[in-house]
Formats: C-alpha cells, structure tokens, sequence
C-alpha cells in the first residue's frame, strides 16, 4: 500500500464575485501518492493553474480540505504556508525564475537560507544537487552565461536541494527547445526514478508523455485521471 | 536566516545596482553632511560669542552720564556731564556687591611714532580696568596707581596700534609715542583679544593713566567725569543687587525727587552677551533644522527608489516566497537594504560634513566646532530615515500575494 502524499477533498475555488464570479475549481477531489510522476493537463481556463497553485500551497481553497504529508494546510497564515513550501515543495517554472547576477551555487542555496541552514552546509549540498543535475562544472557562474538548458537544471537544483516531498513544474519546458526540452523531462524522470514525486503542469501532449499519471481539467473538474505507461523509462518508479 | 545574513542579502541588492544604489544615498551624504557643517558652524558660532564674552569681562555693568537737555532737544546718553569722580569713590566705597570700578575716559587721536601714524582710541583710566576687561600684558606692564597719582605719561599699547606703528619686528616697549604732541612712552603691550561682538577691533586701543588723560588730552570742568564707568561685581547674582544700589546711591547723591528721571543709566552687559548667546542657539537650531529638512528629502529618495526596487524585483519576491521567505523574511528584506542605504549615506555624509565644515572655516575664517555627540547623532538619525521611509515599500513587498507576484511581467 503506497504512502499519501496528498489529499485534496471537494476543494472549491472562485475568483471574482457577483457576475463575474469564474468557478476555477468546483468539487476537486484528487489523491496523489508518494513517488507518483503526475501530468496535469487541460486547455486555459480549465483550472489547472489553480489546481497546482493550490497544491503548491501558494493559495487557499474557499471550500474543501487539503492535506499534504498528513498536515492540513487549508487554514494556516502566509508565514506557515511559507514553512510548508520550504519544507515539502520544489517548485520549477516556466522562466526558470532565477536571481540575475547571482551565481548558480547561490541561486540553489536559496531555499536553505530561508530553511535556517547554517553556510557550510547548505554550500556542500546545492553543490551537491548541481552536481546531481550535470552542472558541476558551473557552480559560479551567473544566470546570463547559462544556457537555457542550463539555467532550467539550475532551477532544478534549487527544487531538489531542500529535500522536498515533491517537485511542482509548471511549464517548465514551454521556454526550450525540443531538444533540451527532451533532456529537461529525461531529468525529471531521473528523479522521479530515485524516489520525488513529480507533478507537473503542460499543455503539451509529448511533454505529459513522460509521466506515469495523466490527469485532464476541464470546467474546474477532473475531466480523466489514467494511468500510462511513461515514454522512455526503462523501468517504472520506485514505489515505496 | 541570521542578521548577518540578511545584511548580506542587502547589500548584495544594493551592489547589483550600484550607479542607482549611489544616487539614492547621496541625498542622505548632502542631509546628514549638511547637518554636521550647518551645525559645526552654529557651534563654532557660539563657541565665538563664548570668548566674546570672556573677552569683555563677567559680570560686568556699564555707568553713563544721563543725557543732556537743551531746551527741549535731549542729547544722547553721556551727553551730560551729571558725573563725578566723587560719585565713582561712594560707588566704590558704599556698595559692596561691587568689586572693581574704574573710569574711562576716551577721545580719539592722531598717534605718531617715528615715521609712521595711526588714528586710534586714547582711554584714559585706573589699572583697575585691566582687571575688570581680563586684559593681559604681552610685553612690559601695566601702569599702576602710582602712574596715575603722579599723572606719568606712560602708555598700555593695543596689538593693531603696535602693529601699525612700529611693525611686527620692534620691541616697542621704551619707545616714544606722540600723542596731541605729548610723548609718551610705551611701557606695556596688551595680548591680542580680538573683534568684539560688533565688529571693533579691541587692540586698536591706547590705556593712559586718567590723570594724565585729563591734564594732557582732554580736559573737563573740576570733579566732572567726563566718560563713563566700567563695574564689575563679584557674581553674576550680584549684578541686580548692584543695579538697585547704584541707582539709589547715585538718586540720592544727585538729590533727585521721587518723580525726577535718573540723570544717569546703567547697562547690564551680561545680560546683553547671554540675550547674544540665545542669539547663536537659535541661529544654530535654524541652520540644524534647515539641513535635517534636507535629510527628510534625502529619506523620500530612499523610500522612492525602494518603491522602484520592490516593483521591478515583484518577481524575485514571488519566488522568495514560493520557495520559503515568510513576509516577515521579505519584509527584513528589504527593510535593511533601505537602512543599509541609509547608514552608508549617513557615514559617508559624516566624513563630506566634516571636510565641508572644516573648508568654510579655513576659506572664511569662520571658527568651527565639532561635536562628537551630534556626529554620532546624525549619522543614528540617518538610520532612523532608513527605517520610517524604507517601512512603507517594505510592508508592501512582504504583502504581495507569491501568485500575482510570480506572474508579474
């Protein structure tokens, strides 16, 4: 019986009011395991977005519960949610959000400054981590002499340093090429392979591919949630 | 995340930018600068008006002769000669807060010596007066009581006289000086005291015995002081007592009614040098104020380039926060990169403070008085500016909402 990574039961989510009111998400019910690769995919407006906002933590529902690593987080402040984010959540964007003119080893620090890591520490593990994503050889340099290949592993890097529960990738190949693209997602399922879950957001079907799960929004509701066989693994997650 | 830290993380924004982070600062360098020089110039102001002061002599009180009337038209005060040399012994002798009088008698005069002459202020008077206005001798010495019994023609030269006639390398003591075609010999020289409060030169001054004044320079009907009289008292306390005392003294002496005028006045200088003092504090206040004024303009730069800095970096701050900067973390943020900005200025306004005001008292040899006091004032004042003025742009950073702020183009 695998572990639950999270749980979300009958969330409920609207923007605006009145009139203008846009359902985003109505009735969302959804369970994610522990080491599950997850693809979200859905036209915009399908809720998507919001759903992975939630699950990220970086919003709250207006109905429903939401469990992540058994704590209910429906109902914490901003500061805990932070808490939350630092502790259990990678998060890897589109335009790989990186600090300009800061150098790649403190750029993937990051989030163990916040975490309270002491220097020496968190310097041995983001080399660490850049090391597990090919970048060893480009700990000092700045984003700007980064590749955009490159620049998107470093974000990579930042999302695995802290030792998350799971990694949250929106887009996170909608600024590449396909060629890095492809290797982008064959590091995803590198990891995904030693143990993170990855839940991932696109609307690109050869990207969705590489996920083991495929869940489809519509309207604000799961519209199909399968699983498949992921493309180019050779061989399926460790499942604990 | 410690407080070294986070000092790290702002001055690293800070370096990102540095052109900007310059800018910013220099209206805290021009305010927290023009505090220390406004303010080194007020004190060394007062510091002035201090040995001014000094200079006049403490607890001193002014006796004139009252005014003279022709019918009807009232000449100015001293114009009478209502004063007696007898009047100067009661005061003397009757009232006891005072403790040194003596007369001055004074005309002005052509002064020859050798080749070369000067226009300056004979002051005929007791050695008493050397006491009372804290003057010192440089050469020679004063004349004495026994000068004025036997009415010597001895003279007490002022620094300008000296240096005016006989140049900066003669010893002047033993020479001869001519005054309205009397010779006189110089037997002393006054130490330099300077401007006074109104701009005369108190060097530019001969002291001869009174006596001699009266019989060689000036003469004046039998009795007749015809000058005024310099009182000093033993504290400063003293100096109503001895107003009050003088006047009935002089009241009675002059056999004035109940309804009749004083024919005499009495001018309390100390008062008049603390009324200057006061003068200087306010001067010294107004110019602090107008340059803390400049240090509020200088805090309104910060707060608009940290207003600047927390839009253009909405995204950094949505991705601190994604992936774990509580608002408290953003909010530290960028409050400490203001007060990093702010106490950089602050220091660096110090030092441009210091060489301004020490240039405006080497170009117009204004005295210059720096307090430590007020340095370590300014320079914490500009840190205050760094926290009231970065507070706004920081509450609104660590209030952004991670979505919108990841999002922000």
């Amino acid at each position: 019986m695998p572990h639950t990574l999270l749980h979300l039961i009958e969330i409920q989510k609207t923007y605006g009011e009145g009139d203008n009111a846009v359902r985003a998400l109505q009735n969302v019910s959804l369970t994610v395991n522990q080491g599950e690769f997850v693809a979200i995919m859905g036209a915009s407006g399908s809720g998507k977005s919001t759903l992975m906002n939630l699950i990220g933590c970086l919003d709250k529902p207006d109905a429903g519960q939401y469990v992540l690593a058994g704590q209910n987080v429906s109902a914490l402040d901003a500061a805990a949610l932070a808490d939350i984010r630092n502790q259990f959540i990678g998060f890897v964007f589109q335009n790989f959000n990186l600090l300009p003119r800061t150098s790649a080893l403190e750029n993937v620090e990051l989030p163990l400054v916040y975490a309270g890591i002491g220097a020496d520490e968190r310097r041995a593990r983001a080399t660490k981590a850049l090391t597990a994503v090919g970048l060893a050889s480009r700990l000092h340099h700045h984003p700007n002499q980064l590749s955009g290949g490159q620049q998107q592993r470093v974000a990579i890097a930042r999302a695995i340093v802290g030792a998350p529960r799971v990694i949250l990738a929106d887009e996170p190949t909608g600024a590449l090429d396909s060629q890095t693209s492809v290797e982008t997602m064959q590091l995803f399922q590198k990891l995904w392979q030693e143990g993170i879950s990855v839940i991932l957001v696109t609307h690109e079907h050869d990207v969705a591919a590489y996920a083991e799960r495929l869940i489809t929004m519509r309207d604000g509701r799961v519209a199909s949630d399968h699983r498949q066989q992921p493309q180019g693994a050779t061989q399926g997650g460790q499942h604990v | 995340m410690s407080g070294w830290q986070t000092i790290r993380i702002a001055l690293k924004a800070l370096l990102r930018n540095t052109m900007r982070s310059f800018l910013t600062v220099l209206g805290v360098i021009i305010g927290v600068g023009a505090v220390i020089a406004m303010v080194a110039v007020g004190e060394g102001a007062k510091a002035q008006v201090n040995a001014q002061f000094s200079a006049m002599g403490s607890n001193l009180m002014m006796l004139f002769p009252g005014s003279s009337s022709m019918r009807g038209a009232r000449g100015a005060a001293g114009s009478a000669a209502s004063l007696t040399w007898d009047d100067l012994n009661a005061i003397r002798r009757e009232v006891p807060s005072v403790k040194l009088a003596a007369a001055q008698l004074r005309a002005s005069s052509q002064v020859m010596a050798q080749d070369q002459n000067w226009a300056t202020t004979i002051t005929g008077t007791s050695p008493e007066l050397f006491m009372i206005r804290n003057w010192t001798i440089e050469q020679g010495r004063f004349f004495t009581e026994g000068d004025v019994d036997s009415a010597s023609a001895v003279a007490v030269v002022g620094a300008t006289v000296i240096e005016r006639l006989f140049g900066l390398n003669l010893d002047p003591v033993g020479q001869t000086i001519i005054i309205r075609n009397v010779p006189f010999e110089v037997i002393g020289t006054l130490k330099s005291k300077g401007q006074s409060s109104i701009g005369q030169d108190h060097d530019d001054n001969i002291f001869i015995p009174q006596t001699t004044f009266q019989r060689k320079i000036k003469g004046a009907s039998r009795g007749i002081l015809a000058g005024f009289v310099s009182i000093q008292t033993h504290s400063e306390a003293d100096l109503p007592r001895a107003e009050k005392e003088i006047t009935t003294l002089l009241r009675q002496r002059h056999r004035l009614g109940p309804d009749a005028e004083n024919d005499f006045s009495l001018a309390n200088l100390t008062e008049y040098a603390q009324a200057r003092q006061e003068g200087t504090k306010t001067f010294t206040l107004l110019l602090a104020s107008i340059a803390a004024v400049s240090l509020v303009v200088g805090g309104i730069g910060i707060m608009n380039i940290m207003l600047v800095s927390v839009t253009e970096r909405t995204r950094e701050i949505g991705l601190r926060m994604a992936i774990g900067a509580r608002p408290a973390h953003i909010l530290l943020q960028f409050l400490v990169e203001a007060v990093v900005l702010s106490l950089i200025g602050g220091l660096v306004g110090l030092t441009v403070g210091v060489a301004v005001g020490w240039q405006l008292g080497q170009q117009f040899g204004w005295p210059i008085t720096f307090s430590p006091a007020l340095m370590m004032m300014a320079v914490g004042f500009s840190a205050v500016v760094g926290v009231a003025f970065g507070l706004y742009p920081a509450l609104k950073a660590s209030k952004l909402n991670p979505i919108d702020a990841l999002r922000f183009e």
